[in-house]
């Protein structure tokens, strides 16, 4: 009895270090953190899944060029996602300088939800405000076992398709655009006949991720399905990076124009003092450097003689713009992938079965 | 009575526990809850209704709570098993096996969904096997309860354990020497002494179960109407800033799992009462 | 197990009966450890391995650049830190709800136990869902809090309150069945005896306690270093930041970096079988003192 009573207190007195411990090391991180801030600017980049290995390279190259022309220290945090999730973060309160997503509708969205940025954002930088895009292309496996050439084989019946949820997925938004555009060209604008086109492609599809990048690893990692719907970059960078020689890519006759714009935060930017340095960080996505590393990382340049010099990578194939094919984002979204839109309507009828 | 009232005096301390308890509980959990379902009456019932009847997400209930329950009775089983070789039983590795029960507790959800379906998809360690059978678990109905299983399994094991390690041998010898043969002895003596138990860490199984998430996702196929959750269902209204829609849905969670446990304490007390 | 086949003595058949009418064949008994290891095998073994084998899949070189890494060194970091708030707090709760519980009489006390399970049971979705409402600058307290320059979610208080959620009732419920079983008399007689409430506690309640309260902060503190649905819906992303160890694990494997991602598990999965090794170690200590002490 003696025993344990001295071996209690000293486990008493272990706690109670434990917990003073704890304080200590809580009271120690949260001050460091509020003493670094002073030192450099600190921007925050909210950003889509894709995009994390070419921003990771942009910013450390704008972080030299800020401190060459202003000598000041430009720290860039990153914060990747499904850019809806993401989109919805900064309206609820993530602090981010600059958002640069997937596509204008989530960015709409900051204005409208969150009032945080004036409505007419898109016109503030050149193109749309999309220093870089891309395209919808198909990836199959090695060979082409299933001999797939354009959108149309989609809908065979020995074809399984690998894409995200466009309800979730701003990517997967842009593959079902795609099919859509490339329907409603086929039938000459038959809606009946592109509704019942891309029924039959969703019909294919035996997993839906709920984001692009999961998606990828369905296909790749875990060899599920015989087509893969993907981002242009993202389908190069499976060809590169994931499994040379296990991969190809398959170009479409047509495609749309995927447009994944950027800009700034003005209610944080305003609060946070950093306009300035956030623009510069956006204008610099334009410059003939940021133009070849965005062709690097497979985004297709905005800057048109510099797309030239990269035409290998990127055939020429005929694409539309949404505006044209679907009268823009906010009806596009409406129509199509709202609750009870035609995304709903197509689960509906192929579970109504 | 009177005994009780006096010994309730000697012992201190309840003012300062009890208060702890509640205010801790409080900020933590009860005013955010509490403040979460005042946010569901800013709707209209009508508006309500319709985000949680829509055919979607009634199919993921289906499959939430059939899958659950699925997964809470396989527990229950082999959970109770576990429970009663580990208790009972000698063998080599006993105490790692032991030990090992825990891992679901203590491997983040992410990762032990990324191992699942690394193991059960087709080009998996076990999935190329059941391939053979034409069993495909990645991506189906099947891959939902295999991962609602695993998060669940020490819930049954780690309730029945302790009763099953209390459990006086002397029952079951007076049960031996009245003349019961084994089974009866089982059937009569242990297990209602294990029902309690048993029941509890059903119940707790099967509520844990029905709001995971992070590993779900990873090995169900995540098609709605079919191997949809509902939890990514609330997450992908939320997505789509339907706050509203995300937060019925999520009182319908909420709410389920209230009455999960109410009904949990009524048992308990019926069987206490029963056998207590 | 041995029977005299010669003569058979009165006391061996009672026995033999006895054993029959007490414990279960040896066809049986193996029957059902097999039974048992193939389920554990296929569920708990195999997934382990599938962790560990990914992690050390390339050598150690890679394991160790992968956990080296800065973004993956401040996660750790921001989970340590996460979880020396929040384990220490939840563990003054589970004893201040454990000690009301367990050694006092009041009306609603099945309410309240129902109550601290209630984390258990409510989805991690819905439980960030329900801080993103309230804190959320669209949310309830958003608009005060930014007006002031406070942030809870998208920063560290907004995790460690999720967490803090979700793992409230581990400790708890590990405490209260066990303290409610040992009743109070040994309290009651401290006390009569003259000791004070303190005394009494760290004398007669915590060792009596002490193996379900570390048992119950192992649990609490591995839960709290996993937890991902609910991090993920308040934590903002930020790379070196706010990421939490399991969310940089999601970020690894969309960035396609299985094997980091396998090696910043194995690090979860190794400190959940060291703190699992340390309880059984401890457990088996106690169990030989006691044997020595029966002998």
């Amino acid at each position: 009895m003696l025993n344990t009573t001295s071996s209690n207190t000293w486990q008493l007195s272990k706690l109670t270090a434990a917990i003073l411990l704890s304080s200590a090391i809580v009271a120690g991180a949260l001050s460091t953190s509020a003493q670094a801030q002073s030192e450099r600017i600190d921007l925050l980049n909210v950003s889509y899944d894709p995009t994390r290995e070419f921003y990771r390279e942009y910013n450390a190259i704008f972080a030299e060029h800020w401190q060459e022309e202003h000598d000041q220290a430009v720290n860039v945090r990153q914060s990747h996602g499904g850019s809806g999730s993401q989109g919805r973060a900064v309206i609820d309160g993530l602090d981010a300088d600059v958002v640069t997503l997937a596509l204008a509708y989530d960015v709409d969205a900051l204005h409208q939800r969150g009032n945080l940025i004036p409505e007419d954002w898109q016109s503030r930088l050149p193109n749309n405000s999309s220093p870089y895009t891309s395209t919808i292309v198909l990836l199959v496996r090695d060979g082409n076992p299933k001999n797939i050439q354009d959108w149309d084989d989609l809908v065979r019946d020995d074809v399984e398709v690998i894409t995200p949820n466009p309800k979730t997925s701003g990517g997967a938004r842009w593959n079902y655009l795609a099919l859509w555009g490339y329907g409603l060209e086929k039938f000459d604008g038959d809606e009946q006949q592109t509704y019942e086109f891309v029924r039959q492609v969703y019909e294919n599809v035996p997993v839906l991720d709920p984001a692009a990048r999961g998606a990828t690893n369905t296909f790749v990692q875990r060899r599920l399905g015989d087509v893969f719907i993907a981002w242009e970059n993202e389908a190069f960078l499976s060809v590169e990076q994931l499994g040379q020689g296990e991969y190809e890519i398959i170009v479409p006759s047509l495609s749309i124009l995927a447009e994944p714009p950027v800009t700034v935060v003005d209610a944080n930017v305003d609060r946070k003092g950093t306009r300035e340095v956030a623009e510069a960080y956006l204008d610099f996505l334009y410059t003939d450097e940021a133009q070849h590393l965005a062709a690097k990382h497979y985004y297709r340049p905005t800057n048109p003689d510099i797309l030239a010099e990269y035409s290998d990578n990127f055939p020429d194939l005929t694409l539309f713009t949404i505006d044209e094919a679907l009268g823009g984002w906010q009806h596009a979204q409406e129509t199509h992938f709202n609750d009870g839109g035609v995304f709903d309507r197509i689960l509906e009828d192929i579970n109504a079965q | 009575m009177a005994i009780t009232l006096v010994k309730r005096r000697v012992i201190p301390g309840f003012g300062l526990t009890m208060g702890f308890t509640l205010l801790y509980m409080g900020l933590v959990f009860l005013i955010p809850v509490g403040a979460f379902l005042l946010y569901t009456t800013t709707m209209s019932w009508e508006t309500f209704w319709n985000a949680i009847s829509q055919r979607q997400v009634v199919a993921s209930y289906k499959l939430s709570f059939g899958g659950s329950l699925i997964a809470a009775t396989i527990n229950l089983v082999f959970g109770g098993l576990v429970a009663w070789v580990l208790v009972r039983y000698r063998f080599p590795g006993k105490r790692l096996v032991d030990a090992l029960v825990d891992l679901p507790f203590a491997l983040p959800t992410a990762v032990a969904g990324i191992a699942l379906v690394t193991l059960y998809a087709s080009t998996g360690w076990v999935g190329q096997y059941l391939d053979v059978f034409g069993i495909r678990v990645a991506y189906t109905q099947l891959g939902v309860v295999i991962a609602l299983t695993y998060i669940g399994l020490p819930f049954v094991v780690r309730t029945v354990q302790p009763v099953l390690e209390d459990l006086e041998a002397e029952l079951e010898e007076a049960s031996a020497s009245l003349g019961a043969d084994r089974l009866t002895t089982i059937r009569r003596v242990i297990f209602p002494a294990l029902f309690p138990a048993l029941l509890t860490g059903y119940a707790l199984a099967f509520a844990r179960a029905l709001g995971e998430y992070g590993s779900v996702v990873f090995i169900s196929g995540n098609l709605p109407f079919r191997t949809e959750i509902t939890p990514l269902l609330i997450v992908s209204k939320a997505e789509q800033y339907d706050y509203h829609g995300a937060a019925a849905i999520g009182t319908v969670m909420l709410v389920a799992a209230f009455l999960m446990l109410l009904i949990i304490n009524g048992l308990q007390w019926w069987a206490s009462r029963r056998h207590g | 197990m041995t029977t005299p086949s010669t003569v058979i003595d009165t006391n061996d058949t009672i026995a033999k009966r006895w054993r029959r009418a007490t414990e279960e064949p040896a066809w049986i008994r193996i029957t059902l450890i097999t039974i048992a290891l193939t389920f554990l095998t296929l569920f708990l073994v195999l997934p382990l391995t599938v962790v560990l084998y990914g992690a050390f899949e390339r050598g150690i070189g890679v394991w160790y650049a992968a956990v080296s890494d800065p973004d993956a060194l401040s996660a750790i970091r921001l989970t340590l830190l996460i979880v020396a708030i929040v384990v220490p707090l939840n563990t003054l709760f589970g004893v201040a709800a454990a000690w009301s519980i367990a050694k006092f009489e009041f009306r609603g006390k099945s309410v309240l136990i129902s109550l601290i399970d209630m984390p258990f049971a409510i989805s991690p979705v819905v439980v960030g869902l329900i801080f993103v409402i309230l804190f959320g600058s669209q949310g309830w307290l958003g608009p005060w809090l930014s007006s002031h320059d406070m942030r809870i979610i998208f920063a560290v208080p907004g995790i460690v309150i999720v967490i803090a959620f979700g793992t409230l009732p581990f400790i708890a419920r590990e405490l209260i069945p066990l303290m409610q079983q040992q009743g109070k008399e040994e309290e009651e007689a401290s006390l009569t005896l003259g000791a004070n409430g303190w005394k009494t506690f760290w004398y007669v309640t915590l060792p009596n306690i002490k193996w379900g309260l570390i048992y119950g902060i192992i649990l609490c503190n591995a839960r709290a270093m996993g937890e991902f649905g609910a991090v993920a819906v308040v934590s903002g992303r930020i790379r070196g930041e706010t990421n939490t160890m399991p969310l940089h694990i999601e970020v690894l494997y969309n960035e396609y970096m299985f094997t980091a991602a396998f090696a910043v598990s194995s690090l979860l999965t190794g400190l959940a079988l060291v703190t699992i090794a340390i309880k059984s170690a401890v457990e088996w200590n106690e169990e030989r003192r006691q044997r020595i002490a029966a002998t």
